[in-house]
């Protein structure tokens, strides 16, 4: 059967990776491709670039760096941030991008999902998803790549990822905000809790802070992949190393 | 050698042209009837669906050029299901190199599409050297049919790579499965 996907997440902002706290205070941790490069070498089975800078200021994607991955890696990488139509979704993809992650334009208009869906293929739509649990309920949050423009929309989690599916999106990544840097684990409540309703492959983000964190969430919930950031780019632990501890918790991987 | 990657209007011609280049080869991406017919080996690279790329194909007068090549030719994905003769995705007409049908995942217990690596298992001796992961990203495959020379298991198994004569297809993506998809393309470059 297939293999459960570890995957490092770089945000990208001004051309250089950057990783903040719960969305915040943005440090640069290195340049693009040779992060690229040193995560698909160690057995990353995916990357995603996530240009925060892009959507928040209405400006396209800068896109030379897109090619400059796909030039370099041979792993499936996806690209969000910034993507508003199907045409910039065409630009991203045939410069070598595997698929287009899509956040606030989706919540904005969600028959754009349906027409990248129609376009390229469900496999290469992901829907991002930031979730913030307040009260016991799961919202999705918009424009959250700059803490100025970052606010509550008054949709559930839940009855987003059934719309998206029907729409014909392919994945969702669920990035909990509650949890997001605080290295103490995934938001495991909130993962099975959507896992209920998610028909299409959905992979956990926010809150690895230890091998034992990956192997929580894949032996507590049915999520496809574990995104994450700063443990990998802080040199904590390799990702061969996370891959190893989860094979030995039986879990299924690609080592 | 000279590789032609028709374009058929999917969106992995850069991942698959990269790929070919690592290995040193010389391509051209082209839907040019006399490049295609003069390469030495052929790939149909399509990503998307299938009722696209056959009328992207069909568009450009290429459906007998493709079924009259004598060289090796390996379809990626979709164009591993064009070889056949019929995909429900659109209810397509295909090509009908390979006897069989493309059928949509229809287990309710999986999630569709298949998105990641799976384990694939070669049938045949002189492929037996290849490695077992390899990157699939799809929500339509091919049973288990005589042409079937390795095979995954999503639920059910499914064929993972599938040649008749000088036509070989694979439901993954070898321009995206490391160190293991070089080794693949590889094999199929050596095969002339």
């Amino acid at each position: 059967m297939i293999t459960k996907r570890i995957i490092p997440c770089l945000d990208v902002r001004d051309g250089m990776v950057v990783k903040g706290i719960q969305f915040k205070n943005h440090k640069i941790v290195g340049s693009i491709v040779s992060l690229a490069n040193k995560y698909s070498d160690e057995g990353a089975d995916e990357l995603v670039f996530y240009d925060i800078g892009a959507s928040t200021i209405g400006s396209t994607l800068k896109k030379e760096w897109v090619s400059k991955i796909a030039d370099v890696i041979n792993i499936p990488f996806c690209v969000a941030g910034g993507i508003k139509s199907v045409d910039d979704a065409r630009d991203i993809l045939n410069l070598g991008a595997d698929k287009v992650s899509i956040n606030t334009p989706a919540l904005q208009d969600p028959s754009l999902i349906s027409a990248l869906s129609k376009e390229f293929g469900s496999q290469c739509v992901v829907i991002g998803m930031d979730v913030k649990t307040i009260d016991e309920k799961s919202y999705l949050f918009a424009k959250t790549g700059s803490e100025k423009t970052s606010h509550q929309t008054n949709i559930i989690a839940s009855d987003w990822i059934k719309k998206v599916q029907n729409l014909g999106a392919g994945e969702v990544v669920i990035n909990s905000m509650n949890k997001d840097g605080m290295k103490n684990g995934y938001d495991i409540e909130l993962l099975q809790d959507l896992s209920n309703v998610c028909k299409i492959p959905m992979i956990a983000s926010g809150g690895a802070g230890s091998t034992k964190d990956f192997v929580d969430v894949f032996t507590n919930t049915n999520v496809d992949g574990a995104l994450a950031a700063s443990i990998f780019h802080n040199n904590e632990y390799s990702i061969n190393q996370v891959k190893t501890s989860l094979k030995g918790n039986k879990i299924n991987v690609r080592i | 050698m000279t590789v032609a990657i028709i374009d058929c209007g999917g969106s992995n011609l850069r991942s698959v042209s990269m790929a070919i280049k690592r290995l040193d080869m010389d391509y051209i991406v082209t839907d040019d009837v006399s490049l295609i017919n003069s390469s030495e080996f052929v790939i149909l690279p399509g990503v998307g669906s299938a009722q696209n790329v056959m009328q992207t194909l069909k568009s450009k007068n290429l459906i007998e050029i493709i079924k009259s090549l004598k060289q090796p030719v390996l379809g990626i994905c979709i164009g591993m299901h064009i070889l056949f003769e019929f995909s429900e995705e659109g209810n397509s007409q295909c090509l009908g190199i390979i006897k069989g049908k493309i059928t949509r995942f229809n287990n309710k217990n999986l999630k569709i599409p298949q998105m990641g690596w799976n384990k694939v298992l070669f049938l045949e001796d002189e492929l037996k050297n290849l490695d077992n992961y390899y990157y699939f990203a799809n929500s339509f495959y091919s049973q288990i049919y005589q042409c079937t020379k390795a095979t995954s298991n999503y639920g059910l198994p499914i064929a993972s790579v599938v040649q008749k004569d000088n036509f070989m297809g694979c439901q993954f993506h070898p321009e995206k499965s490391a160190n293991a998809g070089i080794k693949f393309l590889k094999y199929f470059f050596s095969k002339r």
